[in-house]
């Protein structure tokens, strides 16, 4: 039996968070009505000009930057021509001659803990494509150009990876990077980080690349790992069944879990690349280039190191805070209102990962506010509520960022820590239950648990355990 | 003429751009991209192996523009030119 191995390069593509398209000042926003965000730039009409947004390339040298990239101080843009209805100029504006950044690498960690080095052939800056929705009663499709001109940047990796456990550590790696840096929001599923696969097999040990195929029209995390197992097992039974791989497009059905070839062989992708007429050369200056450079935003794995030191939380909370960029700035923003970093980090590893996954959320759509949760930690920290009455107002805020004092306040959950009538409830409750009191006298201490859950329903709640252990322990004794 | 183009060349250069010529301007376009090829070589006699390669025909660079929506709601000047429209997108022959 022949042993395969798997060789998988990515082509990631990822919406940059500027508020206009690359080389026309429509906005960018998502969901606007079809076509609303269009002028006669970003429809190609003949005649207009582009001019380019300067954000993009900042955008492009910061992710360059932080993946370890040789920036490109002298680059420009080149014109790929094809038609397809969702390409209104008939081109694409893109970079092949001179890619803004070359040569880089990130390093990936995978589940097991290996570690390796996935190296970045390009980056390059380029203009998104309209989008066609097929008329479900008709024999036409329709065109909204309102995302034609939104910014793209495109990475190319080495052919580096060897499995999809590694693609996913790259992409989560990537995604991180660029959600740290701002430069986007890198969503899978609505289509601001996109992912296509190149992938071939090889018989181990050889040294020679096998033919590859490239997979698109994956959204999601599992559809990519479906796709890569999925299209690995149709090379290694074409191999062995003694045909060839064609070298194809071809597009992923997650549903029927197939791929299919997406291109056929009359449609040749012949772009006749070439310089850009319309656009005039970018040159970073070293003083720009420094510009750029001092505002790069604290990375993860410095803000891991940080967070160890400054705020002494142990690694694994470290860990998974940093995690995700809204997380870590939730985590930030609380902690410097009340203080308590190992409290804080607490509420979002526990209730807040609870509530996340009761509700099938994700971290990005954490509404409630650092004030309200700095608050509520307040509370609990004076002992005005306990740990019981504070899940419960967590809950509260985790839904309607709801002012947790006024809350408290409201529903009257404080604390009682009225000595005297704490005390009065106390006596009653040992009063109500003789046998308990004789259980505890003669030696089965476990049974204090009982009288003190018996007085917490008493008070509904509204009192602090540890109150009630002393006061149960002083009368008891 | 030092370049000849082949039927097939003309053929795949039509298919690219999207062209269907008949014979006549088959022909004519066989001879109007020899000739330019020519013209090509002809440069490529000149020794440029210390000029810089060109990017842009003028000496400019940086042209930007800031990062401020300035674009309102451009529905009504993009569909004027529609062949065909529903509601407020273009309408185009079934892509698949």
């Amino acid at each position: 039996m022949k042993q395969f191995e798997t060789v998988i390069g990515l082509e990631v593509h990822v919406e940059l968070a500027t508020k206009t398209k690359i080389f026309c000042s429509c906005s960018t926003e998502f969901g606007g009505k079809p076509n609303s965000h269009t002028c006669p730039v970003c429809t190609g009409m003949p005649g207009s000009l582009p001019v380019l947004n300067k954000k993009v390339v900042e955008y492009a040298v910061a992710v360059g930057l932080a993946t370890n990239c040789k920036i490109t101080q002298n680059c420009k843009f080149d014109r790929k021509n094809y038609f397809y209805p969702d390409n209104p100029q008939n081109y694409q504006i893109s970079q092949l001659y001179l890619p803004i950044c070359r040569d880089g690498g990130i390093e990936i960690e995978t589940e097991d803990g290996t570690k390796k080095t996935i190296g970045i052939h390009e980056i390059h800056m380029e203009e998104d494509a309209g989008k066609l929705i097929h008329d479900e009663w008709g024999e036409n499709s329709l065109v909204d150009f309102n995302r034609s001109g939104v910014p793209l940047i495109e990475i190319v990796s080495e052919p580096d990876m060897r499995s999809a456990d590694e693609v996913i550590a790259y992409l989560e790696k990537l995604r991180l990077i660029i959600q740290y840096l701002g430069a986007s929001d890198c969503k899978l599923q609505e289509g601001s980080m996109r992912a296509d696969v190149n992938l071939s097999v090889r018989e181990v040990g050889t040294e020679e690349f096998g033919t590859r195929t490239e997979m698109k029209n994956l959204n999601s995390f599992k559809a990519i790992r479906r796709a890569i197992e999925g299209e690995r097992e149709r090379q290694i039974d074409l191999i062995e069944a003694g045909e060839k791989v064609i070298q194809e497009t071809r597009r992923w059905d997650d549903a029927k879990e197939y791929s299919y070839a997406m291109r056929s062989k009359e449609d040749a992708q012949d772009y006749r690349y070439f310089p850009e007429p319309d656009l005039v050369p970018v040159v970073i200056s070293d003083e720009w280039f420094s510009e750029i450079k001092d505002r790069q935003p604290e990375l993860r794995t410095e803000k891991l190191e940080r967070y160890k030191k400054e705020f002494q939380i142990p690694d694994y909370d470290a860990n998974i805070i940093t995690s995700n960029k809204r997380l870590a700035d939730i985590f930030e923003e609380t902690t410097a209102i009340c203080k308590n970093p190992k409290k804080v980090s607490n509420w979002l590893m526990v209730e807040t990962m609870r509530l996340l996954k009761e509700h099938e959320m994700e971290i990005e759509q954490i509404t409630f506010s650092p004030e309200n949760l700095a608050k509520l930690i307040q509370l609990t920290d004076n002992k005005a509520i306990n740990s019981s009455v504070a899940k419960e107002v967590f809950e509260k805020i985790f839904s309607d960022d709801i002012d947790p004092e006024a809350y408290v306040e409201e529903n009257g959950l404080k604390t009682v820590s009225d000595d005297g009538a704490l005390r009065s409830v106390i006596e009653k409750v040992i009063a109500d239950n003789p046998q308990s009191v004789e259980d505890y006298h003669s030696g089965k201490k476990k049974a204090i648990g009982f009288l003190v859950g018996q007085t917490m329903k008493a008070m509904k709640g509204k009192a602090d355990p540890a109150m009630v252990n002393q006061i149960l322990a002083e009368l008891l004794n | 003429m030092a370049n000849i183009i082949s039927d097939e060349t003309i053929e795949y250069v039509g298919i690219l751009a999207k062209l269907e010529l008949n014979e006549e301007e088959k022909e004519q376009a066989k001879k109007d991209i020899g000739e330019m090829l020519d013209y090509i070589d002809k440069l490529n006699e000149l020794d440029t192996s210390a000029v810089e390669p060109m990017s842009h025909v003028f000496p400019v660079n940086n042209v930007f523009r800031e990062d401020v929506v300035e674009n309102g709601d451009g529905r009504e000047i993009s569909l004027a030119n529609a062949p065909e429209r529903k509601e407020d997108s273009f309408v185009v022959p079934r892509t698949i």
